[in-house]
């Protein structure tokens, strides 16, 4: 059977039989950088299209159903109206910055892709402190929103951006913390290591309640960080036109707009990973003739299976809750989701202390 | 010319260029945007040192949370460089002796660290003191007091700010 783990070491040993090691890393960074880019152009045009279908299901609506089957051209055609419109700089803006910030926002998307296991073997890099990387770089994507709401010199963008920026640095600490918890039932901060750890069940329903409060937790922060509704006061329509990217058109709107769904996709595949067990397939504890049928199900149908999961339940929020407000944003953040997540995470190194989990 | 030392050397031009355009560049928003560039160098050299630990720390703490508060203080004042305050001769002069001053101490202070031969550099280089595990080892064991009196002092300075946000 053919797995993604067979093919990647096929082309590494077919590579470094030729070539020196030098040029044999530079063709697989070559082949990792057009991998992710292609997977950033697919993603982005299923995770709209997905989305503009969610949001008329829960509508009753049909959505888009014109363009090819089920409307699934879409996105495409959208692309190529984007790809063709004119991007505008407008005349008060801090030019090189208005020009830089869409870059800005999309490399640090990018760079939170390198340590994902895709599946069984499948992986860019696997950091010893994986689970870090990801925190810290996805701490960063406020930068660019800052960027972008300064540098168009105009008062909604700059209001956007400074919602934006209080928002993703208060709730990346609920969500360090619950990812903590697992960090703690694992004892260790690589991808690998905590795929592995969930052979025998995932931590979901390994560790009790305080994993499930966390992985709650985990995705209220996760739909704040990615600054989605209920959570989306950075680009509120109805207050601020559109936020921080309001004086962008063409293309560099687009960058924005993919940016915010691979973050989506990005936080989601964390999420499965921690939680859900990644690529790992359901296991239930030593049942050794279940685990077996389950490990016919290619490991990549099931971290993609998981994080499209999650990903559907982040649209479902979108059109179910109402906007909070700034104040019960913060409120919310500092004054219920810290404690709950600082004291269960106590909790949690209780249990694993104990060895209570599973 | 080995790649480490291909990422020692551009990070090194970057480190310094960045860290040139936060003294140089006449908005403040570039200056701090220079900074967090600076830091970035930095991480990427803690990385070809082995200590990947300290690399994500020193971008999470500084370019990820320091330099954003930095940013929107910055941005929300949106000082030009029109109103810059101008600063009186005297300062600049006695500023310029106090950073001529440090420079001095520092290069003194580098000049007599031991010199690290080529096989010791190495060593550093695939020793994994910066591993985390290493790292936690170190902190817990050996340097615990010094590592607890730290934490009592972001404390007191966490009571600190909470007081001075109180008062009216």
């Amino acid at each position: 059977m053919y797995s993604l783990h067979a093919i990647t070491h096929s082309i590494q040993d077919w590579l470094s039989a030729r070539l020196s090691p030098v040029w044999v890393l530079m063709i697989e960074s070559i082949i990792v950088i057009v991998l992710a880019i292609g997977l950033f152009a697919v993603l982005g045009l299923i995770l709209v299209w997905l989305e503009r279908k969610v949001a008329a299901h829960m509508q009753i609506r049909l959505g888009p159903n014109r363009v090819g089957p089920a409307g699934i051209f879409q996105t495409s055609a959208d692309t190529l109206k984007l790809i063709l419109k004119e991007g505008l700089t407008p005349d008060g803006a801090d030019k090189f910055l208005f020009n830089f910030a869409p870059f800005v926002v999309m490399i640090v998307a990018m760079l939170a892709l390198a340590p994902i296991a895709f599946a069984n073997g499948f992986q860019i890099w696997d950091i010893n402190i994986g689970v870090l990387y990801v925190s810290a770089i996805s701490s960063l994507s406020v930068i660019g929103i800052l960027i972008a709401g300064w540098a168009s010199n105009n008062k909604y963008s700059l209001l956007g951006a400074m919602r934006s920026g209080a928002q993703i640095v208060s709730y990346e600490l609920s969500a360090g913390l619950s990812i903590l918890t697992i960090v703690v039932l694992t004892g260790s901060l690589q991808i690998s290591d905590i795929v592995h750890a969930q052979q025998n069940g995932w931590w979901l329903f390994k560790g009790h309640i305080p994993v499930v409060i966390a992985f709650i937790i985990f995705i209220i922060a996760a739909t704040a960080e990615t600054n989605r509704a209920p959570f989306d006061l950075a680009e509120a329509e109805s207050e601020l036109t559109a936020g921080f990217h309001t004086e962008y058109s063409g293309m560099k709107f687009a960058l924005f707009f993919l940016a915010e769904y691979i973050n989506i996709f990005i936080v989601c595949a964390i999420g499965a990973t921690l939680f859900l067990g990644g690529w790992m397939p359901f296991h239930i504890g030593d049942w050794a003739q279940f685990n077996h049928v389950m490990d016919y199900i290619p490991s990549s149908i099931w971290f993609f299976g998981k994080t499209f999961f999650l990903i559907f339940l982040i649209m479902w929020f979108r059109w179910t809750f109402p906007r909070l407000r700034v104040d019960q944003l913060l409120t919310l953040e500092w004054k219920y989701l810290l404690p709950i997540s600082l004291f269960n995470l106590l909790l949690v190194t209780v249990i694993a202390i104990m060895n209570w989990h599973f | 010319m080995n790649i480490s030392q291909i990422l020692f050397g551009i990070l090194t031009v970057l480190a310094l260029v960045s860290a040139l355009g936060v003294v140089v560049s006449k908005n403040p928003v570039y200056s701090v945007l220079c900074l967090i560039v600076t830091f970035f160098a930095i991480s990427g050299h803690y990385i070809l040192l082995n200590a990947q630990f300290l690399a994500i720390v020193n971008i999470i703490v500084y370019a990820g949370a320091i330099m954003v508060l930095f940013l929107f203080v910055i941005m929300l004042m949106n000082l030009n460089a029109e109103v810059e305050p101008q600063k009186s001769k005297i300062l600049k002069f006695a500023g310029f002796i106090a950073g001529l001053c440090l420079f001095l101490v520092i290069v003194a202070a580098l000049k007599n660290a031991d010199e690290k031969t080529q096989t010791q550099a190495t060593q550093l280089a695939g020793g994994d003191i910066g591993l985390i595990k290493n790292l936690g080892r170190a902190l817990f064991n050996d340097y615990v007091l010094p590592f607890e009196i730290s934490s009592v002092l972001f404390l007191s300075a966490m009571v600190g700010a909470v007081v001075i946000g109180k008062k009216e």
